[in-house]
């Protein structure tokens, strides 16, 4: 937010002429239009000019001719998670028009400033226009096809030298369902587990944290249901800038219902200032905060107990570790007074249907998993899962990260969270239609097929330290860095280091990013211009689980491709370069040979149909893409607060976007799961029950349901998932018909409801109203975990050097082929606290989205968000005599990091705590690299990035990265 | 006849700047334009609140007041436009508005500053409809269409209200009474001297 008040005349002047002067170098694409209409001869050079490009030239203005036809058609916006429908006038070919969608049941019409312009992206002035490479430090301009050759040369190179571990495959949230799936699939292919996306730097800790409490990994109800919500605490989040169409939803419930929406948070953001309640929280504290609201339901009997007898295991412990965190603790600890966090807890507990929203302030930190169980903890507690107007509403960030981490672009795990062990291989191998033996010949050895790979947060550590700490062939030596900016994860001057030890960088995306100007990379390194997701079809799927059909609305832009085309040509390049080195290793054949293959591109309809066959176990599988498209084009038929589509119409009784799971084949109907684990309806009706994922007894215990299923069960009590042999057990396995027997005893003759590629299991179980995976408690303790039950660990770098002892954080440890240092480095605090006083948190802006270089180089955004600046307190300005909008350094305590920016002098933060957007790039350490990009492709804005102070600090069961608490130094410049 | 007016529900709006982009992109308005803007006040502190801003279309228009050059009109549903061919762009609107909606394209010696340009409603200026010589001049003209400003229609949280004031005003007194306690409609008695009974 918010430098932008008035600086008078030479403010203006001087935005306009940044904006004017930068401009001129590039090739806009009005000018690119019309050089290509004019001039007959200049045709033959651009060579990928399609046809219909060249006959828009003469409609390139950008203005709707109203005496001719417009057609509209239907996106979805490209960069929150909330889906909100884009709807688009295209007239000869360009995207002239945009206007509201009414119909969309998530935005009703509305956006924000992103959404509201989207359309620039298609204008795209900025934008990288054809495929570039470095030499000698000189940004040149390749063809594609002499691209392909080279990239793929080198990788086989690669591979031969240093193995197939040595190769990142860095994906993004920005792929279409279809795109992540082929991206994880084309790392399969290639033989190694090194391929992650953004989910690891936003939401992973909440997947893995939820999933281990009871289930999936995903947002239990929607933002529509929140209109049901009589109560909402919203920790760690901002969604009023991160989300702001959600803000529609949220702010109709409070006013419908008269609701409480308490906003928990470091800072008061422009969401609190929304709210009827503002906690201010020591940032780092979180869990101390739950337990804290805990200690007061406990003691005053507020809580859930039917609930927690029949649906939860192990509360007892929590209660353990809730006795010892009285108010006077929780005071010292976190800051907040204990009478107002009884009045809070008090509110959620009892003014029912309760809904804890959160974002990123919880997710990325040293205890992000341990954060999120506490979390659902609190929502167990209270009963407050699995009906309207409750759960756990996660937000999250880029507009398809959720069905990005669904397709298993993550370095754990196979395509639907089937994991890595020998049974997933085989799984996907059966839909591939190629042997385990085939897959196992790619990988360097069997153990590596099953051992998760390098996270993105850690890749230039895999680059750069010393081998016998890697624990793999070779360290990393290229990197495929795919729809990712490079200034989104910690510790920025170590990534310079890592991305110059690389042999190979190569960034396919819109804009160049921050990776192609980081590094002083002098050669070998290649920029690939891919379109974005309104130039090409596909499934996105929203954060509520919503799976929703985008139609391309123009041909990508320049000589742009689709992420589809690009992974089909490499590995045909892949093939040519492993046949020149004489590696006997082919990619094409065996992985594409499932699509059909349209343009030189495989479809995504037919990428869809194969997600839709493999997918059982997240019931991906009825989401075809006829019903997907049925939805797009009925999108008024559905209701607001229910989603589900109205009697009488084509979606009768299916909701938008057959929210996952959605059983069975698409011609089962089933309508999708708008509420995980509502035991309220059937499971054919989008009823569920928690998933027992982690046997059936614990310690004596069960982990079965005890008196509780769902609507319509046969089986009136708990029970564990459906295989084979439980259905034998129960007699019920010769209600099989002799096809699905078949199947089943023709491929080894055992299966469960998840890989079971007839669907019988599926189909049997649910016939006697039983879900699937069977009907479990959620895990109050997860055993698995470092931390079984939640508890307060100090940031890595924290100023309260008397707390250090006793909340230390983990011990140094190992994991993702890394070590994972802990308390080696928090001792560092006892050193710096003292110089770096202040604690440095980050998060969004409105106007901006992720790294940012998209967003920055639109024109209409950057105009609102002109500086990068800093946030800090009157009293921490006042004691350094900065002045609001005047230079400051700020200083982190890690590699003598330092950034220059503005300082925005301000209460929203409090004493001692100072925020930074993390939107900005493009200057590092007080230097501009503008001209480091290649010529017209700079975004309009740069800034410091906030990741250049950001500093050491891992999850310990994912490896998100902690960019809430650091601590920095502030001093005037 | 229906009277055209905004009202800014500053119980609702998040400063998203939707409205803002949603002006750019409809009219390609260029960087330095703001035909409308978001306003916060006690940013950062309780009481926070945020309201977006651009020409209220006023009953008395004193911009058109002051023009030496008499190049405001008012439509027949009641929004005021300005012709730019008429506009010597003298600036004694600028110091006449309530809002600061007027704004000018350049800045340069002796003041000169170019045509006058605000929002217009969506509403096009003084030629046939939705011609190219509108477009260029100023912008879409969507009241034309049968529709409503974009900015409004895409505000994300449905807090900026464009139409009929009475339509408006009945949509507003119903959130109202829902909320069970008054809000502050800013710039609305500013603008139409009228008292909002609800």
């Amino acid at each position: 937010m918010l430098i932008k008040r008035s600086e008078g005349k030479a403010a203006k002047q001087r935005l306009a002429q940044a904006y004017a002067g930068l401009s001129s170098g590039g090739l806009d694409r009005r000018a690119f239009l019309r050089q290509a209409g004019f001039a007959g001869a200049g045709l033959a050079a651009l060579g990928t000019l399609a046809p219909s490009r060249v006959q828009a030239s003469g409609a390139a203005t950008g203005v709707a001719d109203h005496s001719r036809p417009i057609q509209r058609i239907k996106n979805i916006c490209t960069h929150c998670s909330v889906g909100c429908t884009v709807t688009a006038e295209v007239q000869n070919g360009v995207w002239v028009g945009q206007e509201p969608t009414w119909a969309s049941p998530i935005n009703r019409g509305t956006h924000c400033a992103k959404g509201a312009a989207v359309r620039e992206l298609v204008h795209g002035d900025r934008r990288l226009k054809y495929p570039m490479k470095l030499v000698g430090g000189q940004w040149q301009r390749i063809s594609w096809d002499v691209a392909y050759a080279e990239i793929a040369e080198k990788l086989m190179k690669v591979r031969a030298e240093s193995g197939p571990d040595s190769v990142f495959w860095l994906g993004s949230a920005k792929f279409s369902n279809e795109g992540a799936y082929l991206y994880r699939k084309f790392a399969a292919f290639w033989g190694t587990n090194n391929v992650d996306h953004q989910a690891r730097i936003c939401h992973s800790t909440t997947v893995a944290g939820v999933a281990n409490t009871w289930g999936y990994g995903a947002q239990t109800n929607s933002y529509n249901d929140i209109r049901n919500s009589k109560t909402m605490i919203i920790m760690g989040g901002n969604p009023a800038e991160a989300h702001p169409v959600s803000l529609q939803h949220l702010l109709s419930g409070k006013e419908r219902n008269r609701a409480n929406m308490i906003v928990i948070d470091p800072r008061f953001t422009r969401t609190a200032a929304h709210a009827t309640e503002y906690v201010r929280i020591r940032p780092g504290t979180d869990i101390p905060v739950i337990w804290g609201m805990l200690h007061h339901i406990f003691a005053n009997g507020w809580e859930d107990k039917e609930f927690i007898r029949q649906r939860v295991y192990g509360m007892d412990e929590i209660r353990a570790e809730v006795a010892k965190w009285t108010p006077a603790e929780v005071e010292r600890v976190t800051g907040v007074p204990g009478e107002q966090l009884k009045k809070v807890a008090q509110t959620f507990a009892t003014e029912k249907p309760a809904t804890l929203i959160w974002c990123m302030g919880a997710t990325q930190k040293t205890v992000g998993t341990a954060n999120v169980r506490a979390f659902s903890i609190l929502l167990l507690a209270t009963g407050n899962v699995g009906a309207d107007g409750t759960g756990a509403n996660i937000f999250r960030g880029h507009c398809n990260v959720q069905g990005a981490t669904d397709f298993g672009l993550d370095v754990g795990t196979l395509p639907a969270y089937y994991g890595l062990e020998e049974g997933a291989w085989r799984h996907w191998g059966r839909v591939w239609g190629v042997p385990f033996e085939n897959l196992r010949d790619r990988f360097e050895n069997v153990q590596m097929m099953g051992a998760p790979g390098i996270p993105t947060t850690r890749y230039f550590d895999a680059a750069t330290l010393p081998k016998d700490q890697i624990q793999q062939r070779d360290r990393l030596k290229a990197m495929m860095v795919f729809g990712h900016g490079g200034n989104t994860v910690t510790r920025m001057p170590e990534a310079v280091k890592g991305l110059e030890a690389m042999e190979l960088l190569v960034v396919a995306d819109p804009h160049p990013t921050t990776f192609a100007v980081l590094s002083g990379r002098r050669d070998n390194t290649y920029l690939l211009p891919i379109c974005t997701q309104f130039e090409c079809d596909g499934s996105r799927t929203a954060s509520n689980r919503s799976v929703q059909w985008g139609h391309k609305i123009v041909n990508p832009i320049f000589e742009s491709k689709t992420d589809y085309e690009v992974m089909y040509r490499l590995a045909g390049a892949l093939d040519a370069a492993a046949e020149k080195s004489g590696q006997a290793i082919r990619f094409q054949q065996d992985m594409f040979k499932p699509y059909e293959i349209k343009d030189g591109a495989p479809t995504a309809e037919s990428i869809l149909r194969e997600i839709n066959r493999g997918s059982l176990s997240t019931g991906y599988t009825g989401q075809s893409p006829e019903r997907l498209k049925l939805h797009m084009e009925h999108q008024d038929k559905f209701d607001l607060v229910t989603l589900r589509g109205r009697e009488g119409t084509p979606v009768a009784n299916e909701f938008y976007g057959m929210p996952w799971p959605c059983w069975g084949p698409a011609e089962w109907k089933h309508p999708g799961s708008h509420i995980l684990y509502n035991t309220n309806l059937h499971v054919k009706d989008g009823g569920g029950t928690f998933r027992p994922r982690f046997g059936t007894e614990r310690n004596g215990v069960t982990l079965l349901a005890e008196g509780s299923w769902s609507k319509g069960s046969e089986i009136q009590d708990g029970y564990p998932e459906f295989t084979t042999a439980v259905l034998k057990r129960l007699g019920w396995y010769d209600e099989l018909t002799a096809e699905e027997k078949a199947w089943i005893e023709g491929n080894g003759g055992t299966f469960s409801w998840a890989t079971d590629l007839s669907f019988g299991v599926m189909r049997v179980a649910m016939g006697h109203g039983c879900v699937p995976y069977g009907n479990g408690k959620a895990r109050a303790v997860a055993w698995n975990l470092p931390d079984p039950v939640p508890v307060h660990r100090e940031p890595i770098y924290t100023p309260r050097l008397d707390l250090l002892a006793q909340y230390p954080t983990l011990p140094d440890r190992r994991g993702f082929r890394l070590p994972h240092l802990g308390q080696s480095v928090q001792a560092r605090s006892n050193q710096v606290a003292r110089d770096f006083p202040i604690i440095l948190t980050s998060g969004r802006l409105v106007e901006y989205e992720g790294g940012g270089e998209e967003t920055r180089s639109n024109k209409w955004l950057a105009e609102l968000q002109q500086d990068m600046f800093v946030e800090i307190n009157p009293g921490d300005a006042a004691e350094r005599n900065i002045r609001d909008g005047q230079w400051v350094w700020v200083s982190g305590p890690e590699n003598n990091a330092r950034t220059r920016v503005k300082a925005l002098v301000t209460e929203r933060v409090g004493k001692g705590v100072a925020f930074m957007p993390f939107h900005f790039a493009g200057w590092f350490m007080g230097t501009d690299q503008r001209s480091k990009y290649p010529q017209g492709t700079d975004p309009i804005v740069l800034g410091e990035s906030v990741n250049a102070v950001t500093t050491y600090g891992y999850d310990p069961v994912t490896f998100m990265q902690e960019t809430k608490v650091t601590l920095c130094q502030i001093r005037a410049a | 006849m229906a009277r055209m007016k905004f009202l800014c529900d500053s119980d609702r709006c998040i400063e998203c700047n939707a409205c803002v982009t949603a002006c750019k992109n409809e009219h390609e308005v260029p960087w330095g334009i703001n035909r409308r803007r978001v306003v916060t006040i006690n940013d950062g502190k309780a009481g926070e609140r945020s309201i977006s801003m651009a020409c209220m279309h006023c009953t008395d228009a004193p911009c058109a007041a002051v023009c030496p050059t008499s190049c405001f009109y008012t439509t027949a549903d009641a929004i005021v436009l300005h012709d730019k061919d008429t506009c010597i762009g003298c600036g004694y609107c600028f110091y006449a508005c309530p809002f600061g909606a007027p704004q000018y394209p350049r800045v340069g010696n002796f003041g000169t500053r170019g045509k006058m340009d605000k929002c217009t409603y969506c509403a096009g200026g003084p030629q046939a409809d939705n011609v190219a010589a509108e477009y260029t001049q100023y912008g879409a003209n969507r009241i034309a269409e049968g529709k409503l400003p974009i900015c409004a229609e895409m505000c994300s949280t449905k807090a900026l209200l464009a139409g009929d004031g009475e339509m408006i005003a009945t949509i507003y007194r119903e959130r109202v009474q829902k909320r069970g306690y008054g809000a502050g409609a800013w710039g609305w008695r500013t603008a139409y001297k009228e008292t909002l009974s609800v």
